[in-house]
């Protein structure tokens, strides 16, 4: 009875944890099978513990040049995500302006769109203009679809942000650029950061978009795709796993760092 | 709008980037969204405006497409391919519901008990995006492998019994069928289930639950008449950030799928890439941009979180 | 629900205590709070006020000790069984229901199927007939607060339970909403447990308050017994001000006891001093500003025989309508306060002229001279803010 009750009563964090195992399985697989030696072409089965692909991570044709043309590209596609969709998100929050219904939609409706709808009109347009696949339409499609959610992320932020704090500045003699650049934009920085944050890893993970107006240009994720059809090597799981090793002690190194400052202030 | 194409606004702009509101002209705003909303007119709306002409255009590849509003191709298209059609909606729909009932307990979890857990469990919830989707869906076929620990334990418990009975399955086989796709659509987008549902629990007022309790209501009760209503529009956010991108997907249905479980995602992506019919392909996407397009707002309506605070 | 067989239905708390860890919120206390009394708990925030509260409520387990609802313990039933109901800091109303369903959240949950009539009743004891189909949002902070005790009343528990309930409202709303709380515990007869930091409001409305500070109850009593006799000086600053002197026992008779301040000779009942005043030993003395009367050194002569009387000099008066509040520098307190009604005001009396403070010694009251004269005085002015 006193199990039952236990159970009863820890139910959720039982459930919860085990969302947790099914979402993070995947990252053990892939980490794990990074130290496999594969006997065939197909890294999917377990045989033997060998370090080889660490050593050796560039070792297949093709792999890290599509790795660098996705750093690349997912850099640029956030820069441009992040200035145009700044922009956007402070015109909606701090002006009035007609068609402010229209803006709103055309925002929203990339975000509600399957990806292949997306991806295929955007072919249409390029095959129709006779536009040549590669670099360049990639980035354009990744720029168009990174953009909706770098105005969401930012709106956020600056809608939140108490007007009168603008006012204050401008009280205290901050011309219109001073406090733009003293109040507005560090209250901003964070939901901006943010925005920045989700258009690269939206845009170095894309593959369906990309996977349409690529033309014969090879980014990462379209490197992984092939090779799940002519075989995947071990290289592939390297990088993952190092990019999640990567991903996580950034993300720690920044909490750490900001719980510090918070207790210096404090 | 074409004189727009020509000239494509200049990528990474560098001149205007943040200008302030400097002459708190009426113009300011427009100037502020003037690059970003062309950029998504001329690389979303208008593309969207253009696959509809594709749609109703015949011809063929070599000698051309001209505009014949032939709208018969929706009509072939749709008897042709309503199998992938309708095992789209189902495997979302299916993917959609798991996600809610895997999603809502962890959600929970980091909400309300997780305490000084609760940043480290939301970085092993983002964390996983930074690896490659592909790479983290290969890894499923794996884990689901012939004769792996999940078909074992699957055996041994007597269900594939069960999913075979349903359809689900097939012979000792998990993966190539319907509940391995299902299986990876759910992983796939999980996580955009999770943090619209956290971000509205988080928003629930803990005395609401203290109130609820003080009135009587069992902690179940609570749930079902405070704590889920109040999560409402988390829920809704959170079904379609899954359903879309589901309904739409190829890739799950091409790694652990088989022929039999293509989805309408496979065949434009097929028709479009490989065997090149553009009015095909053009007129699915069409369908299943009006279809899901058309789901959604009877969804929002129903749900009536408009209705909500 | 529950019904206890006997018709006693006081809140009993025994031994009860609180700990998180290494903190200890509620120190082991005992209570009993008679049936149908309104009881106030008054404290400056974080003195356990709450945690008491919500341990009654069911909503903190106690670390130590028992609560009983007349025989019943009810220690370890979680708030879903017991016959208590809280009115919540800030309402806690359900956004999503509106005011007629909040009503109504408690009886359903208790399977009642018919709760037209009762809500019906309910809203028009509160006063909030017309809104029953409004969203909690649409009413006033003062509408939203009848509702939470409307909420609550209507499943007529044996104890209501209000934390800080009128904290949310501004000043005037808030004594309104004193007068029509007192009225319906009147007229509902139901006890009521009050947690407040706010010593006017506690003293308005209950029978009883008990001062609460760092986890214990510092005094259990009447709101006069408990201005006019405070037995520390965390009471005597908390509810009012207090003056207070430090002197030397004199001697004893028998029902006064004579004290040296400074070369100055004062008196104060035996009955009203709880420090053990031997001779030689240390008193605070302690009075009331409006208890003392000033007068010019020039006129010292014609104060009567028989009262206290400290000499010292104005150096600062403030003016306020019913009253002058004088600040008063002398050799045995500094900071001295006299408030003075504005009856016959002498014109002498400005900053820089000296005066003589006199008051009956029956005024006077003693505390225990170990303890800090300052206690309970900051935390006032904090809430004040």
């Amino acid at each position: 009875m006193p199990f039952v009750n236990w159970l009863k009563r820890h139910l959720v964090v039982i459930a919860g944890l085990f969302t947790l195992g099914y979402l993070l399985l995947p990252n053990v697989v892939v980490t794990v099978f990074s130290f496999n030696k594969p006997k065939g072409r197909f890294n999917y089965e377990w045989q033997q513990f060998s370090t080889d692909a660490w050593k050796d991570p560039c070792g297949v044709a093709g792999m890290c040049g599509s790795l660098s043309l996705s750093l690349q590209i997912a850099v640029w596609a956030t820069l441009g995500a992040t200035v145009l969709g700044t922009m956007i998100a402070f015109a909606l929050v701090r002006y009035r302006f007609r068609a402010r219904g229209a803006v709103n939609s055309l925002i929203f409706l990339p975000m509600a769109m399957p990806e292949v709808v997306m991806a295929a009109s955007l072919l249409t347009l390029f095959l129709n203009m006779g536009a040549q696949l590669g670099f360049w339409t990639i980035l354009i499609a990744h720029i168009m679809f990174c953009l909706s959610f770098v105005v969401t992320a930012v709106k956020a932020r600056v809608m939140s942000m108490d007007p009168r704090l603008e006012q204050a500045a401008q009280d205290l003699y901050a011309g219109p650029v001073q406090t733009f650049l003293r109040v507005t934009l560090p209250i901003a920085a964070p939901g901006i950061a943010a925005g920045a944050l989700l258009a690269f890893a939206l845009s170095f993970d894309d593959f369906i978009i990309t996977n349409f107006n690529a033309g014969s240009t090879v980014t990462f994720p379209m490197f992984v795709w092939g090779s799940a059809q002519r075989g995947t090597p071990v290289q592939i799981n390297v990088i993952g796993t190092a990019m999640f090793v990567v991903a996580v002690l950034f993300v720690l190194t920044s909490m750490v760092i900001g719980n510090r400052r918070n207790k210096q202030k404090a | 709008m074409s004189a727009a194409t020509e000239a494509p606004p200049p990528l990474a702009p560098t001149a205007p980037e943040k200008k302030p509101p400097r002459k708190r002209g009426r113009l300011t705003p427009y100037w502020l969204l003037l690059p970003g909303i062309l950029w998504l007119v001329v690389f979303f709306a208008l593309p969207l405006v253009y696959q509809a002409s594709t749609s109703v255009q015949t011809g063929s590849l070599e000698q051309g497409y001209k505009v014949t509003w032939h709208f018969a191709t929706y009509w072939d298209a749709l008897s042709e391919y309503w199998p992938q059609f309708l095992r789209s909606v189902l495997y979302a729909a299916s993917a959609t519901i798991l996600c809610l009932l895997l999603g809502y307990p962890l959600a929970y979890l980091i909400a309300f008990r997780a305490g000084r857990w609760r940043n480290l469990i939301m970085i092993l919830v983002i964390a996983p995006f930074f690896t490659s989707f592909l790479i983290r869906t290969l890894a499923w076929k794996t884990i689901l492998a012939d004769g792996g620990p999940v078909v074992g334990a699957l055996n041994t418990l007597h269900l594939l019994d069960v999913t075979n009975w349903l359809g689900w399955t097939a012979g000792d086989r998990v993966l190539a069928t319907p509940l391995a796709v299902v299986c990876g659509l759910t992983y796939n987008f999980l996580p955009f289930m999770i943090l619209p549902l956290y971000t509205s629990l988080e928003r629930i007022d803990g005395r609401l639950h203290e109130a609820a309790g003080d009135l009587y209501a069992r902690p179940w009760t609570t749930f079902r008449k405070v704590t889920f209503p109040l999560s409402m529009p988390g829920v809704v956010s959170g079904t379609l950030l899954t359903f879309i991108p589901a309904a739409g997907d190829y890739v799950n249905a091409d790694l652990l799928g088989s022929t039999d479980t293509r989805m309408v995602g496979n065949v434009i992506q097929s028709q479009f890439l490989r065997i090149l019919d553009y009015p095909t392909a053009a007129a699915l996407s069409f369908i299943l941009m009006a279809a899901i397009l058309a789901m959604v707002t009877v969804y929002i309506r129903r749900s009536g979180t408009e209705d909500l605070v | 629900m529950k019904t206890t067989t006997d018709n006693s239905g006081d809140v009993r708390l025994t031994q009860i205590g609180k700990r998180y860890g290494a903190f200890t919120a509620v120190h082991p206390l005992d209570l009993t709070v008679p049936e149908g009394s309104f009881f106030a708990l008054l404290g400056a925030s974080g003195c356990g006020k709450t945690t008491t509260l919500r341990m009654i409520a069911g909503l903190e387990e106690p670390s130590q000790g028992a609560v009983h609802l007349g025989d019943q313990d009810v220690t370890h039933l979680p708030p879903y069984k017991r016959p208590v109901n809280t009115v919540f800091q800030s309402y806690a109303l359900f956004p999503h229901l509106d005011i007629f369903e909040n009503v109504a959240f408690g009886l359903r949950r208790r399977g009642i199927k018919s709760v037209k009539k009762q809500v019906e009743e309910m809203l028009d004891l509160v006063q909030l007939g017309e809104q029953a189909r409004k969203k909690p949002h649409q009413l006033s902070g003062g509408q939203q607060q009848r509702v939470a005790v409307a909420r609550a009343l209507i499943n007529h528990p044996k104890v209501l339970l209000l934390d800080e309930p009128l904290g949310a409202l501004d000043l005037k709303l808030r004594r309104q909403m004193q007068l029509e709380l007192k009225r319906i515990q009147t007229e509902v007869g139901i006890t009521f447990v009050h947690v407040t930091h706010d010593q006017e409001e506690a003293m308005t409305m209950a029978d009883t308050v008990a001062v609460m500070n760092a986890g214990r109850v510092e005094q259990l009593g009447s709101p006069t017994d408990l201005y006019e006799n405070p037995r520390t000086t965390f009471v005597a600053n908390f509810l009012g001000t207090s003056n207070f002197i430090e002197a030397d026992v004199d001697f004893k008779t028998g029902d006064e006891i004579a004290l040296n301040a400074g070369g100055g000779k004062l008196f104060l009942p035996v009955a009203r001093c709880s420090a053990p005043a031997a001779s030689g030993g240390k008193v605070l003395v302690g009075v009331r500003p409006e208890k003392i009367s000033l007068t010019h050194a020039d006129d010292a002569g014609e104060i009567p025989e028989g009262r206290n009387r400290i000499t010292g000099r104005i150096a600062d008066s403030s003016f306020i309508g019913v009253s002058t509040q004088y600040v008063i520098d002398s050799p045995v307190c500094s900071g001295f306060e006299v408030y003075a009604q504005n009856v016959d005001r002498d014109p002498r009396l400005t900053p820089g002229a000296e005066v003589v403070l006199h008051w009956n010694p029956a005024h006077t009251f003693g505390l225990d001279a170990a303890q800090d004269a300052d206690a309970g005085v900051e935390s006032v002015e904090e809430d004040a803010a």
